[in-house]
């Protein structure tokens, strides 16, 4: 394929114009694709602002007096607000991470500390192949465990959804932050007699908390968008509702209602919590970056840190 | 050695720190076996009763007991197919844009745009395609269409605005973002010495890209279009807002469609006698075995690149 460029010097005895023709075709192709690609660099970015810039433009007019502080107003009335919606988000979130992200970073631990062997490659397969399964599969999941016995939606139910789409992404980020660790380490707590748990609890993981910290907020952050889980198990609430056991509201799935409604109040209001959605999710992986940059920063600095210097820096 | 039950107490710790990790690792495969075997049992009834119905049947009529899924199956095709026809070229160019040729100032920048892309929910997504993307298609875009190449029967109209053509674009929105970020890690993945052996050889650096680095990474930016193929297969809440949701197989871009996905949003809280509910399980059940075999080889092709190099950069929303 790659036509080998003769030197100058020794390509006159045969035809120099038309090899400097080829040449010259060659570098001329080169620079249409290349210039192809910047132009696929760029349409690729033209949604992201098309996006964002209806939404701030649609939802910060949006914005009522009442926004955050009152609960949906009935049909056709004119007010009303996203209260329970945002709370509810955050209930059920909460609960999805309290599921999923110890789980996961047990899991995590496990797969990175026997890495290479069959068991850890399939645990880190497996959680790879879930983590692409489509949510809404999830949410039926969930539904027929524990919607269907227990005889009703509940916030309870939501939160599970969330935590088993967690699991598998907290997984793959422990195992990937605890490989990054250096075995050094390891090997000299080992090496001062600390047993496998307390290295693990105060060498390994203590190095690598920043990158799992990050990794669980993104994980969170992707949680806390969806819908399709929580269609059959939170299932909405219009009222104000914080019990475990009972339907609750949730941004997306008050969004997903609001945008099929022909009031246009209520459009507007589902413009305004799709910016506070993704406002919440913005300001979520800002600090994770600002979490692992710091990290970033520090394992440039020295190659082998002491666990003070980590304190150190994780409090800036 | 330390004392006798310093040594216990010690052991005590590892055992439980093994067992604990080891019940969390067990939980993920079980967790896919759980959930293959849960979804199979519910859709059991169905698919004893009228597996062919289901699989070719075109009518869904629920009162009527009928329960046939092929327009869905194949509106779930046509709209993933459509946008990873639209997503894969744009995306390979944004990643080898990225990885080898934009200025080193640009390329963080970039990627985090694009990652960002990445982060924005389906439900907004959705949003956007409902009073944004379709009434600029149906005022601006499906006209123009109709009459230029209304004697194909692809773009015969009436032009409603939610279509099989909508679904597609938004799709291909969202999985641009995955394709080029699985695909990125691909090609940073492709060891120097390929791009030093074929500049050496007198490549200009286009040659470079298309003889040593991309076919190096081939397996992989398989892999992450197949990715993309999954994701889209399964996205639900973007493509129930903007596909119009009618139970027909569509014969027009224009024309209204259904997802499998889709019907589950739309019917599967509101079922409530036992064949409906069991046919929707059996719909979510096909859905997960396509979307679980997509998945599977696409893993499978992208771990096969990185497997020697055990090189992976932190992943980022």
């Amino acid at each position: 394929m790659i036509a080998p460029r003769e030197p100058m010097s020794t390509a006159s005895t045969q035809a120099p114009s038309e090899r400097q023709q080829q040449l010259a075709r060659r570098r001329a192709r080169g620079q249409v694709m290349i210039g192809l690609t910047w132009i696929a660099g760029a349409v690729a970015i033209v949604p992201l602002l098309a996006i964002v810039g209806y939404l701030i433009v649609g939802g910060a007019s949006a914005f009522s007096p009442t926004f955050f502080t009152s609960v949906p107003a009935p049909a056709g009335a004119r007010g009303g607000g996203m209260a329970n919606a945002i709370v509810g988000t955050v209930l059920l979130v909460g609960i999805g991470a309290l599921i999923g992200v110890p789980i996961g970073l047990g899991a995590g631990l496990f797969a990175a500390e026997r890495r290479g062997t069959r068991l850890a490659t399939t645990v880190g397969f497996i959680a790879d192949v879930l983590s692409g399964l489509p949510s809404v599969v999830l949410g039926v999941f969930v539904w027929e465990l524990v919607v269907r016995p227990s005889g009703r939606f509940s916030a309870l139910a939501g939160g599970i959804a969330l935590g088993l789409l967690i699991i598998p992404l907290v997984t793959r980020a422990t195992e990937e932050m605890v490989k990054l660790v250096p075995s050094a380490l390891n090997e000299a707590a080992v090496a001062l007699g600390f047993s496998k748990w307390r290295s693990a609890s105060t060498v390994v993981l203590r190095t690598a908390m920043p990158g799992i910290v990050t990794a669980s907020l993104v994980a969170i952050s992707r949680a806390a968008g969806e819908t399709a889980p929580l269609l059959f198990t939170a299932f909405g609430n219009a009222y104000w509702s914080v019990s475990l056991f009972r339907p609750i509201a949730a941004l997306p799935l008050q969004i997903f209602a609001y945008a099929q409604s022909p009031y246009d109040d209520w459009r507007a209001q589902a413009w305004a919590g799709a910016l506070v959605l993704l406002v919440i999710i913005a300001a979520m992986s800002l600090i994770a970056r600002a979490v692992l940059r710091a990290r970033l920063a520090l394992v440039r600095g020295s190659r082998i840190e002491r666990p003070s210097t980590i304190d150190a820096e994780r409090g800036t | 050695m330390a004392a006798g039950p310093r040594l216990s107490r010690q052991r005590l710790g590892d055992l439980t720190y093994d067992v604990v990790t080891g019940t969390c690792a067990a939980a993920v495969p079980f967790l896919l076996v759980l959930l293959v075997a849960v979804i199979a049992r519910a859709a059991w009834p169905a698919l004893s009763l009228h597996a062919a119905d289901l699989l070719t049947g075109n009518t869904w009529d629920v009162s009527r007991g009928r329960f046939g899924a092929l327009p869905a199956i194949i509106g779930t095709i046509l709209s993933s197919l459509l946008a990873l026809c639209i997503a894969t070229p744009l995306a390979f160019g944004a990643a080898i844009f990225v990885s080898e040729l934009a200025p080193r100032r640009l390329r963080a920048p970039i990627s985090f745009l694009i990652d960002l892309l990445a982060a924005i929910p389906s439900v907004v997504y959705g949003l956007w395609g409902v009073f944004v993307l379709v009434p600029l298609l149906r005022t601006h875009v499906m006209p123009p269409l109709m009459a230029v190449f209304g004697a194909l029967p692809l773009f015969r109209g009436p032009a409603y605005g939610p279509s099989l053509l909508a679904a597609a674009l938004l799709l291909a929105i969202m999985i641009l973002p995955y394709i080029t970020a699985v695909s990125r890690e691909v090609l940073v993945a492709v060891p120097r010495s390929q791009r030093e052996a074929a500049l050496a050889l007198g490549a200009t650096r286009w040659e470079m890209i298309r003889d040593a680095v991309v076919p190096y990474g081939r397996s992989g930016l398989i892999g992450a279009v197949m990715l993309g193929l999954g994701r889209a297969l399964g996205e639900t809440m973007a493509v129930t807002m903007v596909i119009g949701n009618r139970h027909a197989v569509p014969h027009s871009l224009l024309d209204p469609a259904y997802t499998m996905a889709a019907v589950l949003a739309n019917e599967f809280a509101e079922a409530s006698d036992d064949a409906h509910l069991s046919a929707l399980m059996a719909v979510a059940g096909l859905l997960l075995v396509i979307t679980l075999l997509v998945n599977v080889i696409a893993r499978w092709l992208v771990w096969r690149v990185r497997q020697p190099q055990q090189r992976i950069a932190p992943r980022l929303a």
